[in-house]
């Protein structure tokens, strides 16, 4: 409720009480300001709260978007065809727009960055390698063939940015018109800005709609021209490709480590489920690395 | 021997009432987590239906790709499965060292690989494979 008596929708966002969480609400609130003060389209955040003792956790508050998140409705429904015809260059626009934030800037000073003298491409392949060799409860060739694949020629290093971490459909709101806000940023880091265009293109992203590589939108080349015309870097296709074999290993490496939870005793039938995903990335990533 | 229903018939049994009455009566999360539920009883179904052929099969393929024994597949299904998983332990771990990297060696395991992750989609989400 505001003064004179209007009423304003916003959104609290907390983790629950005793929920172990690595990302902070102080960093996701540094970052969304930045974001929306750089004039990228996210949720405007408003005050964040780090005294555990006001609500029992920390938590901040933005505005609400109203909208629509559900990938399905956004590829299937005729309601959002003008969507589907707005998104490839909306998202292009955002990602050319994340990747020009200022990672140097003393507000992002706590991003996670490569360790020294590791191009991000090795190191974000050297840590998911250790998660998986950790959790998994079976032998994965297809996994393994794609390691060597990856292993082998990882793109050079290129001028470092800010990566979203999550940027695809699902995790963005939009209406009939087109997006409204990027969300999900608990997983930003430094690294290569190529990693947020091959996460895009991954298979599980298409939801379904594989004729259209990014996103179940549009062609990669449409999105890359997109994307340099909206102030990114010019793509490497290969090193683009690279991003996106790498992305289906880690969604299937994400999954292996779902499954292991469920099996440590966390009781839940979603988790349960993503065990049998792996097949699918594993799938994919035997036709991406054929040749 | 136990008594009609046998087990596929009484997933399904389960699945139908998930699948047409418990859906449709929930919304949000518990209306999607009843969805992978229901599909997750479809995966069962599948798995007991095809799982001794497929895993014969598998054996019988990573015994060639190894170059051991493909005679006599263990008689056991417990057996069979332990065996399955330790040759796929052995050609994982070929595969990390970089024998599959290039050759004769690498077209075989390709192959045997792609075959044995049809199968698994069979099971899992056979409308994948298919597409």
């Amino acid at each position: 409720m505001l003064p004179g008596g209007g009423v304003e929708r916003l959104v609290l966002r907390r983790d629950p009480p005793g929920h172990h969480v690595h990302s902070s609400r102080r960093d996701e609130f540094a970052l969304l300001a930045a974001a929306h003060a750089a004039g990228l389209r996210v949720p405007r955040v408003r005050w964040c709260e780090e005294d555990p003792a006001v609500l029992g956790t920390p938590f901040f508050v933005m505005d609400f978007v109203p909208g629509e998140t559900l990938a399905r409705r956004l590829l299937r429904d005729a309601e959002y065809a003008p969507a589907r015809a707005a998104l490839p260059g909306q998202l292009a626009a955002a990602l050319a727009g994340i990747h020009a934030l200022d990672v140097r800037a003393p507000g992002l000073a706590f991003l996670p960055r490569p360790p020294a003298g590791e191009t991000p491409a090795a190191a974000e392949l050297a840590r998911h390698e250790q998660l998986y060799r950790a959790v998994t409860l079976d032998p994965h060739p297809a996994l393994e063939l794609a390691l060597r694949w990856l292993a082998a020629a990882p793109p050079a290093p290129r001028a470092e940015a800010l990566v979203h971490g999550d940027f695809r459909i699902g995790n963005v709101i939009f209406g009939p018109e087109g997006l409204r806000a990027v969300l999900d940023w608990e997983l930003a880091h430094v690294g290569d800005p190529m990693e947020d265009l091959g996460w895009l293109c991954v298979r599980s992203w298409r939801f379904g709609a594989d004729a259209q590589p990014v996103g179940g939108l549009c062609q990669r080349e449409e999105f890359f021209a997109a994307y340099a015309r909206a102030g990114g870097a010019p793509v490497d296709p290969a090193a683009a490709r690279w991003w996106e074999v790498f992305g289906n290993w880690k969604w299937a490496i994400i999954c292996v480590m779902q499954a292991r939870s469920f099996v440590d005793g966390a009781r839940s039938v979603e988790l349960a489920s993503l065990g049998r995903r792996v097949a699918e990335m594993e799938l994919e990533l035997l036709s991406l690395t054929e040749t | 021997m136990q008594d009609r229903p046998s087990v596929s018939e009484l997933l399904d049994a389960v699945r139908a009432f998930l699948e047409e009455d418990v859906v449709p009566a929930l919304e949000g999360p518990r209306q999607f987590h009843a969805r992978v539920a229901a599909n997750v009883l479809a995966i069962v179904g599948r798995e007991l239906a095809g799982e001794e052929a497929s895993l014969l099969a598998e054996w019988q393929r990573l015994a060639v790709v190894l170059g051991e024994d493909a005679s006599a597949p263990p008689a056991r299904l417990e057996a069979l499965r332990g065996a399955v998983r330790e040759r796929t332990a052995a050609l994982a771990e070929r595969i990390r060292r970089g024998d599959a990297d290039a050759g004769p060696f690498r077209d075989a395991a390709r192959a045997h690989v792609r075959a044995t992750v049809e199968d698994k989609l069979r099971v899992a989400n056979p409308r994948f494979v298919r597409s």
